[in-house]
């Protein structure tokens, strides 16, 4: 239930927003994050975006996997 | 899907599990707190991929589970009442009250209506104005403000057929009533990442601190789970008791404040009965004074069953982290998701819901 997934906002207006999910575009409400600008991804829970992803630590994220994977290879 | 798939690259995995194993010198219980990180782990085979010191317990992070007979018989109940409309998320509908369920109030010819969203219940209060709308309000922090956010709208365009049963939970109480209750011994937790993206991490320190365990906040996928039992490996390899968060993309230590003010802006803390675990004072959240024109139980008069528990279903041992579903008497065979006898196997988040799915296959 505390399911959420991340959506690209399309375009914006008020605190509607059009967000797509893997090609499929639905209505998101911005209520809870109105700094989120177009091109932002949020997290989509129950119809509302609940948090502005940050790309930048996803990227982190994914290098520090890639270091782990490099330093753990087996000789 | 992006910010989704890169986080399941298979080829990322050995080398995450490698490094769990070096750590992973001394014996330690984790729970993963959430019902969502109990069906990635069951889903994608995580606990296989664990060195044998490690153990994964499920803990009560399901919401439709959690809730007690008591307070579904309610939802029951103003089912029943003329002239109402029950909007409710999905997953509760099947749910068993003490003798009912509400698609059997539905079925009985009470006005039940699934929602995703309380947007919807929104739209349904607008289109039905004859009609009370009465939206069940299930979830955590995560949950939680967007049904405030959905009572302030209503309250801004004046709708005044609009209701919310607020059966709302907060995490970090009942995280606390566990320990307490001196039951669960665990060397680790795995904090719940969208509940966090809400409250933040500020809210766990007190595990870390008065009760010297490791906090990990973590995502859904498999490599974010992965990395953070890795995470709380190394700090009980090194004695350490701290809130770490790996799951950066989605969470800072200050949570969502905008979230967090407009839910405390409509709701209270106040005391809740959880499932299995009893009531637990301030895990709970009711509408505050200004905003009691909008709560269902008071304003509506109905009357609700004597609670009666089905005899058998051990999901309150369950959720408290004693039991693994395997060990429940009626699991798979009595109970399944076609026909299930207790909540933990309703909700798609549930534990034996989780293990019925997913676990034959691996385990
Ligand atoms: S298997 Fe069914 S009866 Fe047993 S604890 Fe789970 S939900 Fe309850």
């Amino acid at each position: 239930m505390c399911l959420a997934i991340p959506a690209r906002i399309n375009t914006i207006e008020g605190t509607e927003a059009d967000v797509e999910i893997g090609g499929i575009i639905q209505k998101a409400s911005l209520m809870l994050t109105p700094g989120a600008r177009v091109g932002d991804y949020v997290l989509l829970h129950t119809g509302y975006a609940i948090s502005i992803v940050n790309e930048i630590e996803a990227e982190q994220t994914l290098a520090l996997f890639a270091e782990i994977a490099r330093l753990t290879e087996p000789e | 899907m992006k910010l989704v798939s890169e986080f399941r690259q298979s080829e990322l995995v050995p080398g995450l599990v490698s490094s769990i194993r070096h750590h992973a010198t001394r014996e330690a219980r984790i729970m993963e707190f959430c019902g969502g990180h109990t069906v990635a782990i069951m889903k994608f085979g995580l606990r296989q991929l664990l060195p044998p010191t490690l153990t994964l317990t499920s803990g009560p992070g399901c919401p439709v589970c959690v809730t007690d007979n008591a307070d579904l018989d309610k939802a029951i109940a103003l089912a029943g009442l003329p002239n109402v409309i029950v909007a409710s998320f999905g997953d509760m509908l099947r749910v068993p009250g003490s003798s009912s369920s509400l698609q059997e109030a539905k079925a009985a010819g009470g006005d039940v209506r699934i929602v995703y969203s309380t947007l919807d219940a929104l739209t349904l209060a607008r289109t039905n104005p004859e009609k009370s709308v009465i939206f069940i309000g299930i979830g955590f922090e995560t949950t939680a403000p967007t049904v405030a956010a959905s009572i302030l709208q209503a309250a801004r365009e004046g709708l005044n057929n609009y209701y919310v049963l607020s059966l709302h939970k907060l995490c970090p109480p009942v995280i606390k009533g566990l320990l307490d209750s001196g039951e669960i011994n665990l060397q680790g937790l795995i904090c719940p990442g969208h509940v966090s993206a809400i409250i933040g991490s500020r809210p766990w320190e007190f595990i870390a601190r008065d009760y010297g365990i490791p906090c990990v906040v973590s995502g859904f996928e498999p490599l974010d789970i992965l990395q953070s039992i890795e995470m709380l490996a190394q700090q009980v390899a090194r004695d350490e008791a701290r809130v770490e968060i790996a799951y950066r993309r989605g969470v800072n230590p200050e949570g969502n404040t905008i979230a967090i003010n407009i839910m405390e802006q409509v709701f209270a803390p106040a005391p809740a009965r959880w499932r299995g675990i009893g009531e637990v004072a301030s895990s709970g959240l009711r509408l505050r004074p200004e905003f009691e024109r909008f709560d269902a139980e008071l304003n509506f008069e109905f009357e609700t069953e004597v609670t009666v528990i089905r005899e058998g279903c051990i999901c309150g041992d369950i959720l408290r982290g004693m039991k693994s579903p395997t060990q429940c008497a009626l699991f798979s065979r009595v109970c399944t998701p076609i026909n299930p006898v207790g909540p933990c196997m309703v909700s798609s988040e549930g534990s034996c819901a989780a293990y019925y799915n997913y676990g034959e296959s691996h385990e």
